[in-house]
């Protein structure tokens, strides 16, 4: 992974001395409340329902064990035990004291992390693909592009005060799972006929309260010139991007105003004035991004060990963990496990300090001491010889960590919603619980195999909700909570937008709702369909007459 | 007025004209007119001052000023509140592109934790807002050692100074 030399180590070291001097400057009365919220909020830092969210920064979601331990430390020492993984493969601390948080920062620095441009009006942290360097559909690691636009989009002195924010993803693989189609930027590295590697560029996509997918602006960019081109879209947007309504500042608007194919002319036209300046890159830069996303030495015994598939044979609890929680490795005989943050009677995506403690520890044993956090609030181990999955397995199930539930039903995501959140209509947590609570039974969710449910609390999106298989999003009604159903949403490669299935529901009958889909989805289903397969195939009107036509 | 030139602060003489009528009578003294009134007067005032400066907001096209950019002494950019960073692309355009070499001076909303940012995208002049102590706005200058980015100071951006194996 990548490791900081002395200009990021001296470019995060004062940017802990600067956020300390700005907090110091606030809570003496120096600055307004409106003068630091940008300053904290480009720090990551929220005023949120009970005390300040602070956001930390997973880039691209890799981790090493001493970061994860740091994580668990964080949240022990100024936290209340605990941390919340987000949909954008950061971590969230849901109740930080303000003074506390530039020493949270210093210690985050030790461990070459930090909060910066987690949130606000700039570009914030890259994402990718979370069996990135692992997957045998991947044509390369995202990785090393994810960062050096990192590094490129710190502190740029341009595009610090956007119109909004700006997300950019990029995807190594033919599976898209960085749901880059609904990212301002989203790119994909891709062969040409001549067999040369670059990108495909997608801008204007995101979800929100309009929701778009990306659209195409570039087939094929050579990857010297990643950062000109990039940054020539950005110059666009900061020029041009609508600033007099909050609701209409983010790049897809101005990409669906001016229309996908002049917007593109506009990229091109800037573009031609700075592709051949500063920002090209060298093979050598790229190689030197590439130097630190290596492969680790893998034991070419692994596949030869047995005891897996005999453990299987005579253990069902772990032949449903090992069928559900594992993605296929590029090596044979190794595994990438999958650590569910899905138990049932846990907030989505929430881990505790002992949690994360463990983790790191069993990264040490059994992965490369490498963990990553996946967009839908779990985390992976990415390199697990298949002869240690029973033992991993074992100690997982000790600290309630082996749910077999990946990809299942119960593997929502969700956001912190009305719980946390200042700006949530309705809760999310409270949904969940009640998901939990009805489907219990794991032959039932086995039988409905594969389904996204995803939830926000409001119509920011931070649950996703737009791209769930059902998508469930909390709105407020005189007071009341209510959720708006939505259905056949996708983020990956056939990435699609849900359709609205009819009026709110009442919140007591959410799980009842989604039990009448999937009664359509059973009665429907042809072989190896899933939910979302059926859904498109038979469309809306079904799944519409189940659950209104009997009230 | 004192405003901060180069890092330092200094007494200026001009004088920021925010609004003025295209017809009315030119104002008299070293005054930053608004680019509108500029162009209205254009022959006019290149006869009767030495000096010109004007100002833009953010939504003026950079390319606008272009046809009369050598009789610029300084090109004000407005900022009219904090978190509206067009100015920033005005500023790097103008020096990099258009090789503006006059001063370009920043005002309205213009605090101590932009002033980094500004002076990487090309601004040497700030107009700090009123009611802020512009000598404690010098520590905004001082944040940073080194910078990822290559912009308009210069700067090499980290990837071409890292020494390779």
């Amino acid at each position: 992974m990548y490791k900081y030399d002395n200009y990021d180590q001296a470019i995060v070291d004062e940017r802990v001395e600067q956020f300390r001097d700005q907090t110091r400057r606030y809570i003496a009365g120096e600055l307004s409340d409106d003068e630091f919220r940008p300053l904290r909020l480009m720090n990551g830092l929220y005023i949120q329902t009970h005390a300040p969210m602070l956001r930390v920064a997973i880039p691209y979601g890799l981790l090493s064990s001493k970061q994860l331990r740091m994580l668990a430390h964080i949240s022990r020492k100024y936290d209340k035990g605990f941390g919340h993984f987000s949909t954008r493969q950061n971590i969230q601390f849901n109740w930080p004291a303000l003074e506390t948080v530039p020493d949270i920062l210093a210690d985050l620095a030790t461990v070459e992390m930090h909060a910066i441009q987690t949130s606000g009006n700039c570009i914030r942290n890259t994402t990718s693909d979370q069996f990135a360097g692992i997957a045998k559909d991947e044509l390369e690691d995202p990785r090393p592009y994810c960062e050096i636009i990192r590094q490129w989009s710190t502190f740029h002195p341009e595009f610090s005060f956007l119109p909004r924010k700006f997300k950019i993803a990029v995807s190594g693989a033919e599976g898209d799972r960085a749901a880059a189609m609904v990212h301002d930027i989203g790119l994909y590295l891709v062969k040409n006929d001549e067999g040369e590697v670059g990108f495909t560029v997608y801008v204007g996509g995101g979800l929100g309260r309009t929701p778009y997918i990306g659209k195409c602006i570039r087939s094929f960019l050579e990857k010297k010139y990643l950062l000109s081109y990039i940054e020539a879209i950005l110059r666009v947007y900061n020029r041009f991007g609508r600033r007099d309504n909050i609701y209409k500042a983010r790049i897809k608007i101005l990409v669906n105003d001016v229309g996908q194919e002049e917007f593109g002319k506009q990229v091109e036209v800037e573009w031609k004035s700075i592709k051949e300046g500063v920002l090209k890159l060298e093979q050598k830069d790229i190689d030197y991004a590439k130097s630190f996303f290596t492969s680790p030495t893998y034991d070419n015994r692994a596949v030869d060990d047995n005891s897996f598939s005999e453990a299987k044979k005579s253990n069902k609890d772990f032949s449903n963990w090992a069928n559900r929680n594992l993605y296929a490795h590029k090596i044979s005989g190794y595994q990438a496990v999958i650590i569910s943050l899905k138990a049932p009677s846990v907030a989505p995506g929430d881990a505790t300090d002992v949690q994360m403690d463990n983790i790191a520890d069993l990264s040490d044993l059994y992965s490369f001491s490498e963990i990553i956090v996946t967009h839908d609030q779990n985390l992976v181990l990415p390199h697990v010889k298949q002869g240690d999955l029973f033992s991993l397995w074992q100690a997982l199930d000790k600290q309630n960590l082996a749910t077999s539930n990946i990809g299942l039903l119960t593997d929502m995501i969700c956001c912190p919603g009305l719980d946390f959140c200042s700006l949530a209509n309705a809760g999310s947590i409270p949904i969940a619980k009640q998901i939990n609570e009805k489907f219990d039974d794991m032959d039932y969710l086995h039988d409905i195999g594969d389904i996204k449910i995803k939830m926000s609390g409001c119509m920011n999106a931070c649950g996703h909700h737009h791209v769930g298989h059902i998508g469930i999003l909390g709105v407020d009604k005189k007071g009341e909570e209510f959720y708006q159903l939505t259905l056949g949403g996708s983020s990956e490669n056939d990435a699609s937008l849900g359709d609205r299935l009819g009026p709110a529901i009442a919140k007591t009958e959410v799980a009842n709702v989604i039990g009448k889909l999937l009664d359509v989805y059973v009665r429907l289903r042809e072989e190896n369909e899933r939910f979302l397969d059926t859904y498109r195939r038979v469309g809306i009107d079904p799944f519409k007459e189940n659950v209104y036509a009997s009230n | 007025m004192r405003v901060i030139k180069n890092k330092s602060i200094i007494d200026d003489s001009w004088s920021l004209i925010r609004d003025i009528e295209n017809t009315a009578p030119i104002p008299n003294g070293d005054v930053i007119l608004p680019l509108a009134f500029w162009q209205a007067n254009r022959d006019e005032l290149l006869k009767s001052k030495k000096e010109h400066a004007v100002w833009i907001d953010g939504s003026t096209e950079t390319e606008s000023l272009l046809i009369d950019i050598e009789s610029f002494a300084i090109i004000a950019l407005d900022f009219p509140v904090f978190k509206d960073g067009r100015s920033y692309s005005h500023a790097r355009l103008l020096r990099e592109r258009y090789k503006y070499e006059g001063e370009l001076r920043a005002i309205g909303d213009v605090l101590q934790d932009q002033l980094f940012f500004m002076e990487r995208c090309g601004i040497d002049c700030f107009q700090i807002r009123d009611d802020k102590d512009i000598k404690q706005a010098l520590e905004g200058f001082k944040g940073f050692s080194t910078s990822y980015q290559a912009a308009a100071d210069d700067a090499i951006p980290i990837f071409k100074r890292r020494k390779f194996k």
